[in-house]
């Protein structure tokens, strides 16, 4: 029997029976049903797919899912106080132009000639964040943060042919999920203790779990709970004392006023991209980075690809091509640290160096400055509320800060269940995460809040817990 | 200044034209002679020194007397100095010779221009101590050593010799037995390995991982065979460079086309005959790591006649290891992989699925057929 | 006025060359890009700058080094690098096989751009996310019925990552049975895509490769071979990069499973097989789609994709966290997995794209669904039939096989008779705005081209990539110069790679290159 065909689709041009019968004339095919002859009968449904009917013109596909859509309520109709890897920056519009132009939104794996835009903007891109993280070599980005960590510990692992990595005890839990799968089997993942006073690494701890089976040490900076982990140095010298690759995991958009962590010795860094221009949704344009000095041993561990600049053969003309692309496959053989390039997240990549590039110097200084003074304001405004600590951390932070409700007697839950109905989306509950913790929220504070919304905020709090 | 050795074996596929097989032999030389042929050879090796015109004034060429090289470096105006004379027509000695002294002389690279034997003559004469450029004139062409064409080996000498960036692999030199051959038996037989250099095709599969090279793959075989070898186990290894690679990161000297016995990553004898291998084996456990040798995908059979159908007896069919890198089995172009040991019941019996090992931990199931 | 006269066989095409400089090269002191909100006075009197809090070892000794660029000259630079791109909406996208580069409905982008998905924080409350919860649970059922799995994550941001993940839940599946260290090898064919060797190889397994028999197809009795109580998992792609579909799969799912393994199926590319055959009929266990390619979302130069993963019921909990669920009233996102492998990617992969698949698939619902599958297989039947007519081109293994979407072609003798190879011909067919990407793995068909049509080309866009292919193989026989020194017509000339590969000259970063170029 036949299954019905979708006629004159307007995106299946050889849909039109007048076309489709001369092509299977050509062929010498009575019908559609002569395709597909290899496939065993057996094999074959016999009636079609139990799908929903579909939409018969453009307007009513766009108004039912518009319909479903809408029930959402977006960061921008309630204030949004959600950060904890995924945060609400402002979008220049030219970004958005950008990286909607149809040739970088439709463009796949041309050659360095007909792509020769791709190559460039991405060639942008490294250099851009290069710069920002003073470091020389930087990829084609990965899929987020936590791949990128995870990629890090793999390369360190090859480079020093060890196969144990030491973390921070205060990463996100589920950054450390996706590294521990990735690096499974192969890097065994260990966890360093904390102060829990300050949140800083205890470097006692460090020093007794660290040894000659540690191929990295990794911290983030700021932390995944906003405060600053101002031992790098200490944290370097400890792991380059036993041969360890120190990698730490950095949020970009602090970089205008934070020291980049190559200034305290990390060798690999990496982190995300989203705040460099990227809208939130819903998570989706998470994407990672890895950046390395220009040095044969770190570059030969990258499974990504590196885009550099070459000559043509014109004067005067400049041509792009992936470097050393054979390591891509190469990987330490022994410890089967082999990794795999693929789609992953060049558009965002393309976006940030487009960000970068708007932003200036002097964009991202003041981006830091307006980020570190509002989080202040807000830690300070919270502090005064009966019960709250504006920050849980005895420590300064960057964007993010933990806030302690556990005084006020009343749980996170039920202060953001409240929040909620005042249009306000709290910090994340990080009760389930860190128990020890108690009743704390991660609270973030980007440029995009005016002092409006914090006192908003503050004076929503202190009606709930008051 | 880059000193370059040219040979020229002048009388190289004059037999093809005149419907011989090959011109190894004064009698069939002088048939050829007779039945009207031409040289080829010193045409071909002008196509190729003319690709090196661009470095000229940077070359001094050694090179022999006459059409062995002295008359096509004039004709072209190279800088060169003829090292090896000869008045006779040119026999198999005449290269051998050139070449030992070419090799005394220091030279960068040795360009030749002729066939397998050939190719055999130079490898008798410098092994893999120098790097060479073969320019395919010969009427046999087996040995991988030979550019295309003598355009393209032009073109490979003149990377080689501007940038020296270029890799560099041992190939293989197989050569036919000329009798058989001129009764129409095509068999092959390895008889070493000389140095090439060559150029990394840029295979851009950019979504993918690219494969390995020929030289890092072998490594990885290599590495894969060590972590997994057993204690207080017999390992033959065959000939071949992939074998060699095992050898060579274990850190022991090692018979490149010999049959070498090791136990606990330690010598048990080098370069073993069937004699040796039956009396170390005597009633222990063997196993047999082989790679394809000597052209057309044999296993057994071509180069290796140590490895007798009663040493394959003693080993069994489940000891034997079979390696080679996917460039190798590429070649094959489906073709099934060959063994041919003189013991009918025995290849029989060896037929069938083997798991080929193309990489670390990567294995590829092949096809072993009998071959002839 | 007379009749303006167009009989040019072939597009006459030049592509946009705009020779723009690198953007550190545009930076003028003092121009900016863009504002930044300040912060206002009165939080400034309250905490001054801020900055001298923080530790001075921890603050940025200086600027980065980044140029200073009017809004105008930025917008001018990208724009004129997107017109050096050759996207898929400006050619007739054909060449790069197995990649699925068909048409992406703008009005998926649209819908997808509204801030009701880009303004939605991934850790909101449920209640406020319903919409796109709703979306994703939908799609998933949709996905169901189209494999005939019973659940899908659509955490794997592409392909290789989903490959990945399929590794993993075999890694756990064994391991929660205690066969973890005795099963150490995954077997997969060697035209399936090279991702299937090498996602589960980082999750450390032995691969098998089965070659093919003469018919191009998967060899039966080297796959039975193979099999043993070592085996982990099945992978592979059906129908392979060659096109070629292979009519005994289930025997081989079959014999996987009476094994203990299990059967993981790459359907990356599916676009064939809408309608007309199923993951869950042919035996398998696991199976993804890349939406990205079959479902008709953009492939953004690569990525953010979506690699959505799904399996049977018995490995639900297997799955990465969360899983979106619906109670009937709300929809809500399930943690409870106790099998699970933890999580492959950051919250729930790329909500967005997943969108944009539902809105395609609803666009056109099954009958549009199988539609797709036989256009695309029409496409493709129709291009190897008109292409072959040109003497020296063929597709390997039986001419006669009826390939599905795709085919692997081999212009062995058109080389051996011009040297022309089909890395030549990838350069020249720029010259007529069109790709042919040089990414064959593993290069067992020599000189190959790999073209796949999707239903999205029109009969007339076929004819154009037909007439461009054969217009470039006479000239490999007429004008063969012409070709090696191509590409003329596109943005740049050839590259000269030489040092790319060398570390004492690769430039990775516009930094790297001013050192090491610096002149003395």
């Amino acid at each position: 029997m036949t299954i019905r065909g979708f006629k004159n689709h307007p995106y299946i041009p050889n849909s039109n029976l007048e076309v489709q019968q001369e092509m299977l004339r050509e062929l010498g095919l009575e019908s559609l049903n002569d395709l597909h002859v290899e496939i065993p009968e057996e094999l074959k449904l016999k009636k079609a797919l139990n799908l929903p009917k579909a939409f018969e013109s453009e307007y009513e596909l766009k108004r039912s899912i518009n319909k479903i859509m809408n029930k959402n309520i977006s960061s921008n109709e309630y204030i949004n106080f959600l950060g904890a890897g995924c945060w609400q920056h402002y979008v220049p519009a030219v970004c958005d132009e950008i990286n909607s132009r149809a040739e970088f939104l439709t463009g796949y794996a041309g050659e360095p000639y007909n792509d020769h835009g791709r190559f460039q903007t991405l060639f942008e891109y490294e250099s851009l964040v290069a710069e920002l993280l003073d470091m020389d070599v930087v990829n084609v980005p990965t899929f987020d943060w936590a791949q990128a960590a995870a990629t890090s510990l793999r390369m360190a692992s090859r480079i020093t042919r060890r196969s144990e990595a030491l973390v921070v005890g205060t990463i996100c839990p589920d950054r450390l999920m996706i590294i521990q799968n990735y690096c499974d089997p192969g890097v065994e993942i260990k966890l360093i203790n904390f102060n829990k006073e300050t949140g800083r690494m205890d470097l006692e701890d460090l020093k007794k779990n660290i040894s000659n089976n540690t191929a990295a040490v990794y911290f983030e900076n700021p932390s995944y709970l906003g405060f600053l982990e101002d031992q790098g140095e200490e944290i370097s010298k400890i792991t380059h004392d036993r041969g360890a690759i120190l990698v730490v995991g950095v949020d970009p958009s602090s970089l205008g006023v934070l020291a980049p962590p190559s200034h305290y010795g990390a060798d690999i860094i990496c982190g995300d991209l989203q705040p460099l221009g990227m809208h939130m949704n819903y998570g989706g344009n998470q994407s990672g980075f890895i950046s390395t000095k220009d040095e044969e041993r770190f570059v030969m561990e990258f499974p990504s690809r590196l885009f550099g600049i070459a000559p043509t053969i014109k004067e005067g003309e400049y041509g792009f091509g992936d470097i050393a692309y054979e390591r891509t496959s190469f990987g330490n053989l022994r410890e089967r640290g082999k990794e795999y390039v693929g789609t992953q997240t060049a558009l965002l990549g393309i976006t940030a160096g487009v960000y970068l590039s708007l932003m200036g110097p002097k964009g991202m200084y003041e981006l830091g400055e307006n980020i570190v003074q509002k989080s202040l304001y807000a830690i300070e405004e919270l502090s005064k509320l009966k019960g709250v600590k504006g920050s849980r951390f005895n420590n300064i932070g960057f964007k993010e800060f933990v806030v302690d409700f556990n005084d006020t007697g009343k749980t996170v839950e039920e202060i953001n269940g409240k929040l909620l109905f005042k249009g306000i989306l709290g910090g994340k509950d990080l009760s389930e995460e860190f128990p020890e913790l108690g009743q704390c929220a991660l609270y973030c504070v980007t440029e995009i809040h005016l002092k409006e919304d914090i006192d908003n905020l503050v004076k929503a709090i202190r009606e709930i817990i008051e | 200044m880059k000193i370059i050795g040219l040979i020229i074996n002048p009388i190289a596929g004059m037999g093809g034209r005149v419907g011989l097989k090959g011109t190894d032999g004064i009698e069939t030389l002088n048939k050829a002679i007779q039945l009207g042929a031409i040289k080829e050879a010193p045409n071909k090796a002008i196509k190729a020194l003319r690709k090196l015109e661009p470095i000229k004034e940077k070359l001094l060429i050694l090179t022999s007397s006459s059409d062995m090289g002295e008359n096509q470096c004039k004709a072209l105006g190279f800088n060169h100095e003829v090292v090896y004379k000869s008045n006779k027509i040119t026999v198999f000695l005449d290269t051998l010779n050139a070449a030992k002294i070419m090799e005394k002389r220091g030279a960068d690279l040795i360009i030749f221009v002729g066939g397998d034997g050939t190719a055999r003559d130079i490898y008798n004469a410098v092994e893999n101590r120098v790097v060479t450029v073969g320019i395919p004139a010969g009427v046999k062409i087996q040995s991988p050593v030979y550019g295309n064409t003598p355009e393209l080996a032009g073109e490979l000498a003149l990377m080689y010799l501007k940038d020296g960036n270029l890799h560099i692999k041992e190939e293989e030199v197989v050569d036919i037995d000329e009798e058989a051959f001129r009764n129409n038996q095509v068999r092959t037989k390895l008889f070493g390995y000389l140095k090439v250099p060559y150029k990394k095709e840029w295979l851009q599969n950019k979504k993918a991982p690219t494969p390995l090279g020929e030289e890092e793959s072998q490594k990885a075989i290599g590495l894969d065979i060590i972590d997994n070898m057993l204690e207080d186990i017999y390992y033959l290894i065959g000939p071949g460079t992939t074998t060699k690679a095992i050898m060579d990161q274990l850190n022991l000297p090692n018979s490149l086309l010999g049959v070498d016995i090791i136990k606990n990553k330690t010598i048990v004898k080098l370069d073993c005959n069937e004699k040796d291998i039956l009396d170390i084996l005597g009633n222990s456990v063997g196993k047999l790591i082989i790679t394809p040798t000597g052209g057309q995908g044999y296993l057994l059979g071509r180069g290796n006649q140590q490895i007798s159908p009663k040493v394959i007896e003693k080993i069994k069919k489940d000891n034997i290891i079979v390696i080679s890198p996917n460039s190798k089995i590429v070649e094959l172009k489906g073709n099934p992989l060959l063994i041919y040991t003189g013991d009918e019941a025995l290849d029989k019996n060896l037929e069938g699925y083997y798991r080929i090992k193309i990489g670390y931990g990567m294995d590829i199931m092949y096809k072993v057929s009998v071959g002839h | 006025m007379k009749r303006i006269v167009r009989n040019s066989k072939v597009r006459d095409f030049h592509q946009a060359r705009w020779n723009e400089p690198i953007i550190f090269e545009l930076s003028r002191k003092g121009e900016r890009g863009v504002l930044v909100p300040k912060a206002e006075a009165d939080i400034v009197k309250q905490v001054g700058d801020g900055l001298s809090k923080i530790p001075s070892k921890m603050r940025r000794n200086g600027l980065p080094n980044l140029p200073e660029i009017n809004q105008k000259r930025v917008l001018m630079h990208y724009l004129r690098l997107s017109q050096e791109t050759l996207g898929g909406d400006v050619n007739i996208e054909i060449g790069q096989g197995t990649c699925t580069v068909k048409y992406n409905p703008k009005i998926n982008d649209k819908i997808a751009n509204t801030e009701k998905m880009t303004a939605l924080h991934p850790l909101q409350d449920k209640s406020t996310v319903q919409g796109i919860l709703e979306i994703i649970y939908k799609t998933d059922l949709m996905m169901r019925e189209i494999s005939g799995m019973n659940y899908f994550s659509f955490q794997p941001g592409g392909g290789s990552q989903a490959t990945m993940s399929m590794a993993s839940i075999v890694r756990m599946y064994h391991r929660l049975r205690g066969e973890e260290d005795k099963r150490d090898e995954i077997i997969t064919t060697v035209y399936s895509h090279p991702s299937d060797a090498a996602a589960p190889a980082l999750k450390g397994y032995k691969i098998i490769t089965i070659m093919t028999d003469e018919n191009g197809q998967p060899d039966y009795e080297a796959f039975k071979a193979a099999v043993s109580e070592r085996t982990a998992a099945f992978v592979v792609a059906n129908p392979e990069d060659t096109g070629i579909f292979n009519p005994r799969i289930k025997e081989f799912t079959d014999l996987i499973t009476k094994a203990g393994g299990l059967n993981c199926y790459d359907q990356a590319n599916a676009n064939g097989l809408f309608g007309i055959a199923r993951a869950k009929e042919a035996g398998f266990h696991m199976c993804y789609f890349n939406l990205h390619k079959s479902f008709g979302t953009p492939h953004g130069c690569g990525g953010p994709g979506s690699g959505a993963l799904g399996v049977i019921e018995e490995l639900r909990d297997y799955l990465p966290k969360p899983l979106v669920e619906f109670d009937g009233d709300k929809y809500f996102l399930d943690y409870d997995l106790k099998n699970s492998i933890g999580k492959v990617k950051s919250f729930q992969g790329s909500p967005q794209v997943v969108l944009k698949a539902y809105a395609w698939i609803m666009s056109l619902g099954a009958e549009g669904l199988y539609e797709v599958a036989k256009i695309a297989s029409l496409n493709n039947i129709y291009l190897i039939k008109k292409l072959l007519e040109y003497k020296g081109l063929t597709v390997p293994y039986k001419v006669d096989t009826q390939r599905i979407e795709q085919a692997r072609y081999t212009m062995e003798e058109i080389t051996k008779d011009t040297g022309i190879t089909s890395g030549d011909l990838a350069r020249r067919v720029m010259d007529f705005g069109m790709h042919i990407w040089s990414s064959h793995h593993p290069y067992y068909i020599p000189e190959p081209l790999t073209l796949e049509p999707t239903e999205t080309p029109s009969k007339d866009d076929l004819d154009e990539y037909i007439k461009t292919i054969h217009h470039i193989f006479d000239e490999a026989y007429e004008n063969p110069e012409i070709i090696h020194n191509a590409p003329h017509n596109s943005t740049i000339h050839q590259v000269d790679e030489t040092s790319l590969d060398d570390s004492e000259k690769w430039c990775p970063t516009w930094r790297v290159y001013l050192r090491k170029t610096k002149e003395d």
